[in-house]
């Protein structure tokens, strides 16, 4: 299939079937993204996250980006941007022009209360994934848990904590090569 | 036409503006309602109501609900594509610059920290979720019982989907949505809403 045609169609369908944000969707990325098309590595994505946790704009379209362009230049990205983005202008529109309390209605509340227990699972499952392949020794293990508890229990922002863990990795690698 | 530009620019304002996730764009949103009237406050409120019970990502379909109310469908578009241009813009130039940086040791070195840091955001947001899902914390308030401070059969239910989707070799390997689904119906069938 054309290389285009299948980042659109695969971007989209992760759009379509991501509820709850951008972290919401990790796990259809690593399914989609790394294990089904390898067009990224489970690292690559952890790298995307990272930067797009710091950089202007909606975490799940700067990954998109990243991603449509490492596979396919920047005509990719593009194209990857506008696929994840498809759907929710189909759905949001539909739903703005016909069903006006939408989010009231009981089966909608009682089936997204059932899908939050699912997404809480896979985010789970992903971060396990994750963890295997970031968590490698005792320094990595220490920004894992300061960011985890930092971010879990106080309101500070992801750039904070992001640029701070990029610094200590520099800093720490340094120290790792002067001891030598 | 004016309409139309005004709705671009007010977007790519929010999309250049607001860091970190969908949410972070609901400063832009209020922002832009005082300023234009496009929309009351209350209208916001379902928006996101209905943003986060739909699916994909928080801050576009916010965007495409504010383009819609404001100017229909090509609102809806025009706005959405004025909230991802900047993203499209920036993050096209610094994968160019990884791209030519790739074998720098600062870069790899700051990929060591960003990955365990990246782990861990992602684990918090989780947590969060986690919380959301299975304490009533309202209810415990109200009651002062622990026994209603967790929900029974929300932990039953993730105690499942934990089996089927990372222990059971036989269903682990299916896709999320399939997952996804099930929940969605047992969540209507045992009113998992209280609604």
């Amino acid at each position: 299939m054309n290389q285009y045609l299948d980042l659109f169609l695969t971007f989209a369908r992760i759009g379509g079937l991501t509820f709850g944000g951008g972290y919401a969707m990790l796990p259809m990325l690593q399914r989609e993204v790394v294990e089904k098309r390898g067009w990224a590595s489970e690292e690559e994505l952890m790298d995307y996250y990272a930067i797009g946790q710091c950089t202007p704009g909606i975490i799940a379209v700067n990954t998109a980006t990243f991603i449509g362009q490492r596979t396919a230049g920047i005509a990719g990205g593009i194209i990857a941007t506008l696929g994840v983005v498809f759907p929710s202008l189909i759905i949001i529109s539909v739903i703005a022009a016909f069903i006006q309390n939408f989010a009231d209605l009981a089966i909608v509340q009682n089936a997204f209360a059932g899908i939050r227990v699912c997404v809480c699972v896979l985010i789970f499952n992903a971060v396990v994934k994750l963890w295997k392949k970031s968590v490698i020794d005792k320094p990595t293990l220490c920004i894992f848990l300061v960011i985890f508890i930092g971010s879990a229990a106080f309101d500070i922002s992801p750039i904070i904590f992001v640029l701070l863990a990029a610094l200590a990795g520099i800093l720490l690698k340094n120290k790792e090569a002067a001891a030598k | 036409m004016m309409i139309y530009l005004q709705l671009f620019f007010e977007f790519f304002k929010a999309g250049l503006f607001a860091i970190g996730g969908g949410m972070a764009t609901l400063p832009f949103l209020y922002d832009i309602s005082d300023k234009t009237g496009w929309f009351t406050y209350g209208q916001l409120a379902d928006m996101v109501a209905i943003s986060e019970s739909t699916p994909g990502p928080i801050g576009v379909n916010m965007a495409t609900y504010v383009g819609f109310t404001t100017a229909g469908v090509p609102g809806s578009v025009i706005a959405t594509l004025g909230l991802i241009t900047p993203s499209i813009i920036i993050i096209l130039i610094i994968a160019g610059f990884l791209k030519a940086f790739k074998d720098s040791k600062y870069v790899q070195n700051a990929f060591y920290g960003l990955r365990p840091a990246s782990a861990g955001l992602i684990a918090a947001a989780g947590f969060s979720v986690f919380l959301l899902v299975l304490l009533d914390l309202d209810a415990f308030a109200a009651s002062g019982n622990f026994a209603d401070l967790v929900s029974i059969p929300g932990l039953i239910l993730m105690a499942a989907l934990y089996y089927f989707t990372a222990v059971c070799k036989k269903t682990k390997g299916l896709h999320p949505v399939v997952f996804i689904a099930a929940s969605a119906v047992i969540g209507i069938v045992f009113r998992f809403g209280g609604v």
